[in-house]
């Protein structure tokens, strides 16, 4: 299926909830609403004709204009092929709902996500941060971002 | 204390003599504890192959720290790793000597501006004795650096070390 | 006459003269270490190694039983072979007597090896393995004609 195939599907399924296709680039995307995300990717592992059963990447985004956004890439071993979702969400009010029940992959990359940029993700089993220490100040790949003076006596900065 | 250690106050020949024999004893077999973090362990592991050899210079790897005299470290240090190089090098006995391999050891590397998360040089940390410079260095480097050791341990001595 | 009697050296002198000088290599080998070693503890020096973590529980673990049974196994019958060297040196001067005595020794400690075998405690037991189960749902008209199925399938 091309993306244009599974973009008018996800339409009427969902509706509202799916807010726009992108056409024309390398790997064309779809966007999403935040609050949809869990639904919409269940329906897209379990339905006979898309059964997006591989996860490959879940990755935070900093659009630096007070936006920050998630990125789902999907892949079919079935149909062998592959979508981009993206979700976006506001710097103040950062919630995304998991999809770690949908696929085992996204618990740590969610976790990473919560890490590096702070985005809260709902319903997540086990959030906490993954790959820096637990009592670390700060979202380190937000572009506001300034490193601590002293971590544990340890000068920080060079 | 030590029965002999530190506790002369002025050198004379029996002294010096003793000193030369240990000295010549001790940097003959400066067993490391390898603390291979990242690119630079290859290059350590490649060192210690046949082609370079560093046991012609009895430098023989042991995992523990109760065990060696020489402590490489041979990569990047992050800060969560920092913690438990302090405690290894508080668990080496004496004499003991670090040598910090490659740029990232030395003086946080390439991550040196935006590493978050580096240690910028591994002297924050604990005292090191000789800087390879190099990114990763050559194994011929890191035998330089071994042989500057053991300039340095031929030079140590019994006596007392005055303010 | 008695003196040179008492200071011939037998044998047994003689290996008590290899074994002195072992000890006294030993310990001197030990003893210069301990004149010119450095000896400075602090607390964080003395502290349990943990591969550079802070040392969390006993040191003390409790091992399986296992080591145990095979040490003590291991041991009565390297006994039993101890004692069958020298009758093996000179069972020919001793005749069907010599070998029937000794038939009826290894008789009594090979009852015990039945025993131990049957018993299972020279099993050295190894875990059951356990084999993971996924949770998924597959549509069945998509897959392959021989595909293994599992129960968890749709």
């Amino acid at each position: 299926m091309t993306a244009q195939e599974i973009y008018d599907v996800l339409k009427t399924t969902f509706g509202e909830a799916i807010v726009e296709l992108k056409l024309d680039i390398l790997q064309p995307w779809i966007r999403i609403e935040p609050d949809k995300t869990r639904d919409i990717c269940l329906f897209l592992r379990d339905e006979s004709v898309m059964q997006f059963d591989y996860l490959s990447c879940l990755s935070g985004v900093d659009y630096n204009n007070g936006t920050f956004g998630i990125v789902y890439h999907l892949a079919s071993m079935v149909h062998k092929h592959k979508i981009v979702l993206k979700t976006f969400c506001t710097k103040d009010h950062s919630h995304v709902h998991s999809v770690s029940d949908v696929w085992g992959t996204a618990n740590w990359h969610e976790r990473e996500v919560f890490d590096l940029f702070g985005i809260i993700i709902d319903g997540h089993p086990d959030l906490r941060r993954i790959l820096l220490p637990d009592d670390w100040e700060g979202n380190p790949l937000r572009k506001d971002y300034k490193v601590q003076e002293f971590y544990h006596g340890m000068k920080v900065p060079y | 204390m030590g029965l002999l250690d530190q506790r002369f106050e002025n050198s004379n020949i029996f002294i010096t003599s003793l000193d030369g024999l240990l000295n010549w004893a001790r940097l003959s077999s400066l067993w490391q504890m390898q603390f291979g973090l990242a690119c630079c362990a290859i290059e350590m592991m490649a060192a210690s192959a046949s082609n370079f050899d560093i046991m012609r210079f009895g430098v023989i790897p042991r995992a523990t720290p109760r065990q060696v005299d020489v402590m490489f470290v041979a990569g990047t240090v992050t800060i969560k790793m920092a913690s438990r190089i302090k405690r290894l090098y508080d668990q080496m006995s004496e004499p003991r000597y670090v040598i910090s391999m490659g740029s990232c050891a030395t003086c946080g590397g390439p991550y040196w501006e935006h590493g978050y998360h580096v240690l910028k040089g591994v002297d924050r940390v604990i005292p090191v004795d000789v800087y390879v410079p190099g990114c990763p260095p050559r194994p011929e480097a890191l035998l330089e650096g071994i042989m500057k050791l053991q300039e340095k341990v031929r030079k140590e001595s019994m006596v007392k070390k005055r303010a | 006459m008695e003196l040179q009697q008492f200071l011939m050296l037998t044998e047994f002198g003689k290996a008590f003269i290899f074994l002195l000088i072992g000890a006294v290599f030993v310990a001197l080998g030990l003893l210069g270490a301990w004149i010119f070693r450095p000896h400075r503890p602090y607390p964080e020096k003395n502290a349990t190694y943990e591969c550079g973590e802070e040392p969390v529980g006993s040191a003390w673990i409790r091992l399986n039983v296992r080591f145990y049974v095979t040490a003590l196994v291991f041991l009565i019958f390297d006994v039993e072979v101890a004692v069958l060297f020298p009758w093996a040196l000179i069972y020919r001067q001793f005749g069907l007597f010599g070998f029937l005595e000794m038939a009826v020794f290894l008789f009594i400690l090979i009852v015990g090896y039945a025993y131990v075998w049957v018993k299972g405690d020279l099993n050295w037991d190894k875990p059951k393995p356990q084999i993971p189960t996924i949770h998924r749902t597959i549509v069945m008209s998509t897959r392959l004609e021989n595909a293994p199925v599992h129960s968890e399938d749709i």
